[in-house]
């Protein structure tokens, strides 16, 4: 009968089907997994909306591909040797997209709206700048409370970007409605749930490595229609290829597919002293968490649930991260461990375990795996599904034994750790408590070398592994697939799609 | 005539109130704190608190709720929690895209949906009229969903003949926006008109055993006339109503179609400000669909007189 359909419209069709001709694609046409959220990167919190970011506002500093920190509006950068001033080198010849030159008053202003503008979510991240002095047209210095050495990676992002501080004076809060920024392409237009549309911009001061005259973002939530949408040539690219429709994206001599490990991470949170809930088995008794960690087999959820597409993990970095504590290595399941753990609990017969999950497809996926594995080993896990805005409240307020979450991840490996599990931190939801690792974390904070600071994390880990407040699953990988007309196209582990020295052959 | 509209259109007016309120009543009533969400991965409580105060959610619910329907009532509808775009200005963006929709999909359901209804009332019991029943069956049981990927993989993707999903608008490129709109409406239209058919075949069912129909045949007026004119004419009064009713449910938005084809209409907009929790644009959102169905009603009710010569005279 569909057939029939199908027949039917086809034969409708053929009287208006002109012949489509694919545009000449110097405009690129990017489809998005969702829409972004308000385009003011002081406000802003999605991870798509960094996406059109990534074309639209340029950041004081970028990162390389290994997460090295790299100039981009800032050229150089000193900290004095009380690590309480920041000497900045700004680039000359910057401009924003309204004209208004870019200099060291610019920063400036940029810092002052991040962290005094009330609907602000840069607060925190900014935290650690007292005050600002202008030095030079292009020379700023940054004044800081004490040593932070989180905060230049904090510049790679969000609160490093920089907008036209005419345009944010005029606009206030409303300045998402029409972003001036300084990046390689401008604002043109948006239409909610439908595009966001940039124009290359010709006064940016590396207007040669861009090759586009447009770029449109197009959010299509639906992961197959996306793909489909790639293959009938409708558009140029899209990110987050399911990884399901990895083989299909690959047998398509038209794609290209290209991916990279993501900085964050996916795991089950415990409650282990968040209110009346936190007095519970597993929130007490470590045991019982190294035992579920012990029946989860790793690889081969990874393997179900993704055919082997993303990355197994059980630290707050991925494996292939410079800042993975590589003693501590991914290890399969041992179930008679995790049996001998329980028994040790008080628990040789097993028990129960409710997780809350986010009713959505791939998490309820996961937990459905780790269900079965965890079964093995004797833990009866009962899934509580729940729509997202719920399970955070309940995650919040502390009305949940675990809960499975994700994080979208930082550069710097503060973020990865730091709020979650010291007694201060702004979003332990665990209200994990330990002396020894709140003195690790934050003396990684003001470590001075990168050498330091790993050793520091690598003994932070060892006491993360034990305690487990949060218990690590797997890392997602970035997938990105598009038209072989593209080249010139690197990935990143923070999932941005930088269009700097990307071409486009016919 | 006038008077009874009058009528219609008051009797509308608390009903509107009543949804107004019942929707704003039943969000709060959700669970989970959108602000949670909205402050960012980091929840700042400082800036929680600064967004509670300014989206007034500190305030007793009938406060918040008389705000609210006394901006409205001034025609802002507040704006979008998640985007800051003012929520007429999202509407507006939506309703040309929404009215596009229906519009089309209602042609595909009219075209096929009655003559197929005509035709197997006429020839009721034949395997012409079983054929119809099937196929408007069927309409109905596939799902959308399915259906509209179906066509993207073989109409877009296997011949390239449409474009796969999205949406021109009409002032930008005719045609394209017509091609654009063909797949999405043809799967609206197809379900609809297996409604239609169905209706149209029982109302001119009854009609055809009428005495008149009788009579008409008795005087020898030719078969086309007897059925095209005497019978569909007063079958039509029923299927006037549910046309109208079917294009309001339209303008409410379809959601899954408007997903699948990434159609930026009123469907997908509610859809994600409910999942959002973005207050403003769901209340926006329902209260500008209710005074659209009403319309629609008060529509039908018009028909009637035009179509109902005895209507007119009293």
């Amino acid at each position: 009968m569909t057939h029939l359909k199908t027949a039917v419209f086809a034969a409708l069709m053929g009287a208006t089907a002109l012949t489509a001709a694919p545009g000449f694609a110097k405009d690129l046409r990017i489809a998005l997994q969702s829409d972004a959220d308000v385009l003011d990167p002081d406000q802003s919190r999605t991870f798509v909306g960094r996406i059109v970011y990534a074309s639209l506002c340029d950041k004081l500093v970028d990162i390389t591909p290994d997460l090295e920190i790299i100039p981009q509006l800032a050229t150089a950068w000193e900290t004095s040797d009380d690590g309480k001033r920041i000497t900045m080198q700004l680039r000359e010849g910057a401009v924003f997209h309204d004209g208004t030159p870019f200099n060291a008053e610019a920063v400036a202003a940029n810092i002052e709206r991040s962290q005094t503008l009330d609907e602000s979510r840069r607060k925190s991240e900014l935290k650690s700048i007292t005050s600002t002095e202008v030095t030079g047209e292009y020379e700023i210095v940054l004044n800081l409370a004490g040593p932070d050495s989180t905060l230049i990676a904090q510049l790679a992002d969000r609160a490093g970007m920089m907008m036209s501080p005419t345009a944010a004076a005029e606009a206030g809060a409303d300045f998402g409605l029409n972003p001036v920024c300084s990046g390689p392409f401008k604002f043109e237009e948006r239409v909610a749930q439908d595009k966001i549309v940039l124009s290359k911009f010709d006064d940016y001061w590396n207007a040669d490595a861009i090759h586009f005259d447009s770029v449109t973002f197009l959010p299509i939530p639906d992961t197959t229609v996306r793909l489909a949408n790639l293959q009938s040539g409708d558009i140029d690219m899209l990110e987050r290829l399911n990884a399901t429709d990895l083989a299909q994206a690959e047998a398509d001599s038209n794609i290209v597919v290209d991916s990279a490990v993501s900085l964050g991470y996916q795991a089950i949170t415990f409650n282990i002293n968040n209110g009346d809930k936190g007095d519970n088995p597993w929130g007490n008794d470590k045991r019982l968490r190294q035992a579920l960690s012990y029946a989860i087999d790793r690889e081969a959820l990874n393997q179900v649930v993704f055919e082997g597409a993303f990355a197994p993990g059980n630290q707050s970095f991925p494996p292939t991260s410079p800042w993975y504590n590589k003693a501590l290595p991914v290890e399969g399941a041992d179930v008679e461990k995790a049996k001998a753990l329980l028994a040790e609990a008080g628990y040789p017969q097993g028990l129960d375990l409710e997780v809350q999950v986010p009713n959505s497809t791939e998490p309820l996926a996961v937990m459905q795996v780790v269900q079965a594995m965890a079964a093995q080993a004797g833990i009866n896990i009962k899934l509580t599904s729940k729509e997202f805005a719920t399970l955070l409240a309940d995650q919040s307020a502390g009305d949940y034994t675990a809960s499975q979450i994700g994080w979208s991840g930082r550069v710097d490996p503060d973020g990865n750790n730091h709020p979650f599990v010291t007694s201060e931190g702004g979003i332990n939801d665990s209200k994990f408590s330990d002396p020894k690792m709140d003195e690790l974390l934050n003396a990684a904070r003001v470590a001075a070398t990168t050498e330091e600071r790993k050793a520091i994390y690598d003994e932070a880990k060892v006491i993360m592994l034990d305690e487990l407040p949060r218990l690590f699953l797997y890392h997602v990988k970035w997938i990105w697939a598009y038209r072989d007309n593209m080249k010139g196209f690197t990935a990143y582990p923070d999932g941005m799609i930088r269009l700097e020295n990307v071409t486009w052959e016919e | 005539m006038l008077r009874f509209l009058m009528r219609r259109v008051l009797i509308a007016l608390p009903t509107i109130i009543l949804i107004s309120i019942f929707v704003f009543a039943l969000q709060k009533l959700l669970p989970g704190d959108p602000l949670l969400v909205l402050a960012g991965e980091e929840r700042d409580p400082e800036v929680l608190e600064f967004l509670r105060e300014k989206y007034r959610l500190n305030d007793p619910i009938p406060v918040q709720y008389l705000a609210w329907i006394g901006n409205a009532l001034q025609g802002d509808l507040g704006t979008s929690l998640r985007t800051n775009q003012p929520v007429t200005e999202l509407m507006a963006q939506k309703l040309p895209v929404t009215i596009q929709l229906a519009t089309m999909s209602m042609i595909f359901a009219l075209v096929i949906g009655i003559p197929t209804g005509i035709l197997s009332a006429v020839k009721k019991g034949t395997v012409t009229d079983y054929v119809a029943n099937v196929v408007a069956l069927s309409g109905l049981s596939i799902p959308n969903f399915w259906l509209g990927i179906m066509l993207i993989l073989l109409v877009s993707v296997k011949w390239q003949l449409l474009p796969a999903s999205g949406y021109v608008p009409l002032s930008e490129d005719f045609w394209q926006s017509i091609r654009t709109m063909l797949m999405p409406s043809f799967v609206l239209g197809t379900a609809l008109a297996a409604t239609l058919m169905r209706h149209t075949r029982s109302a001119m069912l009854g009609v055809l055993s009428a005495d008149y129909v009788r009579t008409a045949r008795a005087k020898g007026l030719s078969e086309r006339v007897v059925i095209l004119k005497h019978s569909f004419r007063n079958a039509l009064t029923p299927i006037v109503t549910l046309t109208a009713l079917l294009f309001g449910e339209l303008i409410a938005g379809a959601v899954l179609t408007e997903q699948i084809f990434t159609i930026p209409g009123f469907g997908k907009l509610v859809v994600d400000a409910v999942f959002n929790r973005d207050y403003a644009v769901v209340q926006g959102i329902v209260l500008v669909t209710a005074v659209g169905f009403i319309f629609m009603n008060l529509l039908a009710d018009m028909m009637y007189f035009v179509l109902n010569p005895r209507l007119r005279e009293q």
